[in-house]
C-alpha cells in the first residue's frame, strides 16, 4: 500500500458536516493521524461547570475512530458503527480535546477499536470508548 | 411496565427538560422536548444536514444519537426526583440497528429502570416516525453526586 493513495486530513474532514460542524481538527504527526477538538463554545454541555457535552465526546471519538479506520485502511468505504461504548472518567473541561486510536483487531468484516480522549496528558483520560465497525 | 404516571416534581422536571434542551450543544443539535411520565422521558431531533456523518448517504452521524440518548436518559431519571442532584454519565453503550432514514427527525423515549441510591440505571430507544424499528438502542449509568455542591444543575430551579 503506497502512501499516495491514503486520504489527506483534509480529504477525511470533506466527507463529514458533522465533524466540521464540531470543528474537529485533523493533522499527520509523526507518520501518524492526530485528533484535536479546539474548544467552541457550542459544544458546551454543562454551562455551570463548564463542561463539554458527554454525546459531543462520544461524538468526537466515534468520528476519530472512523477516520482512522478510513486512514489506515486506505479507504473511501466508511466504516459502518455497530455499538460503540463509552466510559466517563473526567468532566471535559472548557478547552481543547485530544484523541487517539488504536485498532484491537483488524478482521476480514469487523474491526475493533478503542479511543482514548484527554486534555491534560494522554495519562489522565477525559473519556476511554471501544468500538465495533462493520468494513466493506 | 407500570401503567404511567406523571413525574414526581413537575417543576423540577420541566426545569431540566428546559435546561436540557438549551445547553449550548443541544441548541446546536435543536433537541427538542416531547413529553415525560414518571421513569420515562421523549426527546425530538430534527433532521439537518450539517448532522450528516457521511454527505455521500445523508445519514446522521452516531455522535448525533449520542447526544439525544445521554441527554434523554439523563431526563427520566429527573421524572423521579423529589429534589434536584447532580448526574454525570458514568457510561453509555450504543447499539445501532440500522441507519436513520435521512430527512426525518430521530425520537429517543428514555426509561430509567433502576433508581438506585448511588447508581441510576437508563435504557433508550431511538426511532423514527412511520417505523416500528427502532434506529439505535443505549443503556446507560448515571451516578448521583454524594456531595453536591450545585455545580453540575445549579441555576436550573429558582
Amino acid at each position: 500500500m503506497s502512501q499516495s493513495t491514503q486520504l489527506s486530513p483534509e480529504a477525511l474532514l470533506e466527507f463529514s458536516p458533522y465533524a466540521r460542524l464540531i470543528g474537529m481538527k485533523l493533522a499527520v504527526v509523526d507518520g501518524d493521524l492526530r485528533f484535536f477538538l479546539p474548544f467552541q463554545q457550542d459544544n458546551i454541555g454543562n454551562d455551570q461547570l463548564p463542561a463539554l457535552h458527554g454525546g459531543l465526546i462520544g461524538g468526537f471519538m466515534e468520528m476519530a475512530a472512523i477516520m482512522h479506520l478510513l486512514w489506515i485502511r486506505e479507504s473511501h468505504a466508511v466504516p459502518r458503527t455497530v455499538d460503540f461504548s463509552i466510559d466517563y472518567l473526567r468532566p471535559g473541561l472548557a478547552r481543547e480535546l485530544f484523541a487517539s486510536c488504536s485498532v484491537t483487531k483488524h478482521g476480514q468484516q469487523i474491526a475493533n477499536v478503542q479511543v482514548s480522549v484527554w486534555q491534560d496528558t494522554p495519562e489522565k483520560p477525559v473519556a476511554v470508548a471501544r468500538a465495533h465497525f462493520l468494513l466493506d | 411496565m407500570s401503567l404511567p404516571l406523571p413525574v414526581k416534581n413537575p417543576a423540577l422536571f420541566n426545569d431540566i427538560a428546559h435546561w436540557l434542551c438549551h445547553i449550548p450543544h443541544s441548541r446546536v443539535l435543536q433537541i427538542e422536548f416531547v413529553q415525560g411520565e414518571r421513569g420515562r422521558a421523549t426527546l425530538r431531533l430534527p433532521y439537518q444536514e450539517r448532522l450528516v456523518g457521511d454527505s455521500r448517504t445523508g445519514v446522521l452521524h452516531g455522535g448525533v444519537i449520542t447526544t439525544l440518548i445521554d441527554n434523554t436518559s439523563a431526563l427520566s431519571i429527573f421524572s423521579l426526583l423529589d429534589e434536584v442532584s447532580g448526574y454525570p454519565t458514568l457510561d453509555l453503550r450504543i447499539d445501532y440497528l440500522r441507519p436513520a432514514t435521512p430527512g426525518l427527525a430521530v425520537y429517543c423515549t428514555a426509561e430509567c429502570y433502576r433508581m438506585g441510591r448511588e447508581i441510576a440505571f437508563t435504557r433508550a430507544t431511538a426511532y423514527q416516525e412511520g417505523n416500528t424499528q427502532p434506529v439505535a438502542y443505549g443503556v446507560a449509568t448515571f451516578m448521583r453526586r454524594r456531595s453536591f455542591k450545585g455545580e453540575a444543575v445549579q441555576g436550573v430551579t429558582p
